[in-house]
């Protein structure tokens, strides 16, 4: 028994990076499990059991979040005390708002029954899907920045682009949704 | 225990049981380390989920209940893993398919009527699990408190805890629910030592369960889990009645969908037709009621016409599932197939056709769940090793949050035992209570999902609105059920809660039947009394058994192993009488003469453990 760090990183004894070896963190992940599962102490006392299943909470809530880059991005930015609330997915990124007012436009039409409406809105999946890939590439080389320099700039920069990929992703899926609902 | 018996390090053994909406089962480890299922005193090694209470009040489950339900309709329940853990409001679908007696007054907990008792379906349960005990304790002859118990992945928080509940009215800690289609992952993985990604296709008698694992060196995690706890082979079976009613209805010019009686007989022989169509391109239901008789072929091609929209109802949590589980069909190394319902050629094609691959069957679906719990109990207890299952929550975990909207904290696949910190605070100055209302469910608006409970946190300490700062703990066990903790975060001390939970028992209500079980108990004490001492003498029998091939057996003097011949052989005469204070005077001289043997071989143990060989 013993105690074991809150902080999801280090309880998989990881540097704090953006950049993980998803291999070596569920190999890890196995032989953390193997370690604490409560399985292993359910004919021990009490006291263990508790610990097994509390060590056990945060090894899965923290494998859950760091196996996931976006995931994993945030949590880094709320250790270092960034507020990340969904507040920012809110507001339109300035640069999209031309699109997303055609977009709109799209949407209503469809569901008016204009089903002309539905090549524009395809258009615009297209469209927003390869944005959200842009963001993952730029996300992805800003993780190698952050690893490299570790200074909070970077992180501020990463913030923004999460927010503008939550906005971006909000609006894939609901165009998703009104595609195939529209189709059924 | 007896003084033959005592072995050092031995833990109390661990069983599996399948608790089915059709059927039951136990299993175990046997002494090579392979899961068996362990048959009934009848010889069976399924119980079917069928309980009666006869004329005189005696509780009768499995096969005799099963004939029971022909004759007492009125007194007997099947099915009833369909009411557990869900409210009268929730079942209204399912009694205008199901003869269940709902009695009256029942609200948040439902009770059925069986002749003049009332039981609610814990308590239903309860009675089959007690059964399979007693059928473990009978075969291995020693007692069994302990249990692995599965249930279906998709179930929910309330259906678990009714479960558990189940199993501690029955007087078995249960000590982990599992999953059934995990369950069967780890029986047929264990037994070809896999690798790769599996889909387990589990279709029973009441439910639908689809799960994804990934299998690794001994670790079989779950991806994703999907399904519908309320989609099987009863829903089959009342199509068939269904146009069966139909067809008598019309030719007899009578309408006997009210005779318990008569549906029970139909119900029988619409099972019997669709087992066959599984084998035979077509086949007769046939009927005699009364004198009267219906008879009526069936195709293959008429069923599966009647039965297309409920296989294809579980195609659409196939599809959720494995986008869940991150993977492409093409990833899919195998599919297993579980439950009866795989049998019918229809399932198995659809099931083809989807996954891209030749569904496996090689197990038989209705015992790979039994097999797989009694591993997980072997995990449990230490005597399999190396093997370690992690399971996931079916479902999303959420709190109410302003206008109705959920707000979830624990998503649905994450790998359990999971948690979510929140913290709250009053609203108004002086506030004393904050109530938090869990639910669980896929979708954004309170109503549209299933309310677990509502925990009052009692005695903050008045402030001023907004400075009181609680901070709650959710964490879901490795069993899938929520546990909620709550200490305020300014003095760190613990915050007392009070759970109200929307449906199921509260712990008082489950205790009052604890021990209300043990009150009827001693209503047919003898029988009991009875029952006990041959266990026990079973026990010594086996234990003296044993002996007899020790070196210690030998050293005793003549007439010391004729007294433990003649002691054996007086237990063994009377071992069949019905007077449990004669049978237990026996196994008690039997101890007695055996007295010195056990001391001898302790002490030859003892010796050679100093000696430091192995014995």
């Amino acid at each position: 028994m013993g105690s074991f760090p809150s902080n999801y990183y280090d309880f998989f004894g990881l540097e704090h990076r953006l950049v993980l070896d998803l291999q070596d963190l569920e190999k890890k992940f196995y032989a953390l499990s193997r370690q604490y599962h409560p399985d292993l102490y359910t004919l021990k006392g009490q006291e263990e059991q508790q610990h097994a299943l509390d060590a056990t909470a945060i090894l899965n809530d923290a494998y859950g979040t760091l196996r996931d880059p976006l995931a994993r991005a945030e949590y880094l930015l709320k250790v270092n005390g960034f507020d990340i609330g969904e507040q920012g997915s809110k507001n339109v990124p300035p640069e999209l708002l031309e699109e997303v007012f055609e977009l709109n436009m799209a949407l209503e039409e469809l569901r008016g029954g204009d089903e002309s409406a539905r090549q524009s809105l395809e258009d615009a999946r297209n469209k927003f899907t390869g944005m959200r890939d842009a963001i993952d590439t730029e996300l992805a080389a800003k993780f190698r920045e952050y690893d490299g320099s570790r200074a909070r700039s970077v992180l501020e920069e990463i913030r923004g682009i999460l927010n503008r990929r939550r906005y971006v992703r909000n609006l894939v899926n609901e165009v998703e949704k009104e595609l195939t609902g529209a189709a059924a | 225990m007896t003084p033959l018996e005592i072995d050092f390090g031995k833990q109390e053994r661990v069983v599996g049981i399948d608790l089915g909406t059709t059927n039951s089962l136990v299993a175990y480890m046997d002494a090579a380390g392979h899961p068996s299922v362990i048959p009934g005193e009848d010889g069976d090694k399924l119980v079917p989920s069928v309980v009666t209470v006869t004329q005189k009040g005696e509780i009768v489950v499995g096969n005799k209940a099963r004939a029971a339900l022909i004759d007492e309709p009125d007194r007997t329940v099947y099915s009833i893993k369909r009411l557990m853990g869900r409210g009268v409001a929730d079942v209204q679908e399912e009694l205008k398919l199901f003869p269940f007696r709902v009695a009256e007054g029942s609200e948040s907990v439902i009770r059925i009527q069986l002749g003049d008792r009332t039981f609610t379906p814990p308590e239903i349960s309860a009675f089959i699990l007690r059964q399979l005990k007693r059928n473990a304790e009978a075969f291995l002859g020693e007692p069994v408190s302990k249990a692995v118990v599965t249930v279906p992945a998709y179930f929910n928080d309330a259906q678990r805890q009714a479960t558990k509940d189940a199993g501690r009215i029955a007087g078995l800690e249960v000590l982990r629910l599992v999953n059934e289609p995990t369950a069967a992952a780890l029986a047929y993985g264990l037994d070809k030592r896999r690798e790769g990604i599996i889909a387990v296709y589990d279709l029973g008698g009441g439910t639908f369960d689809i799960s994804i694992l990934k299998l690794h060196d001994g670790i079989f995690e779950v991806l994703a889990t999907n399904g519908d706890t309320h989609l099987g082979g009863d829903d089959i079976d009342n199509r068939l009645i269904h146009i069966a009613l139909e067809d008598i209805h019309s030719e007899w010019g009578k309408n006997i969908s009210h005779y318990g009686e008569a549906v029970q007989t139909l119900r029988r022989a619409v099972i019997d037709a669709k087992e066959r169509l599984s084998f035979a391109p077509a086949t007769n239901i046939e009927l005699n009621y009364k004198g009267k008789q219906y008879q009526r072929e069936i195709t293959r091609e008429l069923f599966e016409k009647l039965i297309a929209d409920i296989v294809d109802r579980t195609l659409g949590p196939c599809r959720a599932c494995i986008k869940d589980a991150g993977v492409t069909v093409e990833q899919i190394d195998e599919v297993v197939l579980v439950g009866g319902s795989t049998r019918i050629p229809m399932v198995r094609s659809a099931v083809e056709t989807l996954f891209r691959a030749k569904p496996h069957t090689d197990l038989n679906p209705d015992e790979v769940v039994a097999l797989g719990a009694a591993v997980q109990a072997g995990i449990l207890s230490g005597t399999v090793e190396n093997q370690l299952l992690l399971d996931v929550t079916p479902l999303s975990l959420g709190i109410e949050t302003m206008g109705g909207v959920v707000s979830k904290l624990i998503h649905r696949n994450s790998t359990i035992p999971a948690s979510a910190t929140e913290t709250f605070t009053t609203a108004v100055d002086g506030q004393r209570n904050v109530l938090i209302h869990v639910l669980q469910g896929e979708r954004e608006l309170v109503k549209d999902n299933r309310s677990l409970a509502r925990f009052d946190l009692k005695d903050i300490d008045p402030l001023p609105a907004g400075m009181a700062r609680i901070e709650v703990r959710f964490l879901i066990d490795a069993n899938g059920i929520l546990n909620v903790t709550a200490r305020d975060a300014r003095t760190g001390k613990e915050q007392s809660v009070e759970i109200k939970p929307s449906y199921g028992l509260t712990d008082e209500q489950v205790e009052a039947m604890i021990s209300e079980s043990i009150d009827r108990a001693e209503e047919d004490f003898n029988a009991r009394q009875v029952a006990e001492a041959r266990v026990e003498a079973d026990r010594i029998l086996a234990a003296v058994d044993k002996a007899k091939q020790n070196d210690a057996y030998l050293d005793l003097t003549d007439e010391e192993r004729g007294e433990i011949t003649k002691a054996l052989n007086e237990l063994l005469v009377v071992y069949h009488s019905d007077d449990h204070l004669l049978i237990r005077a026996k196994i008690d001289q039997l101890n007695n003469v055996t007295m010195k043997l056990a001391e001898n071989m302790m002490n030859t143990a003892v010796s050679s453990a100093l000696k430091g060989t192995k014995i």
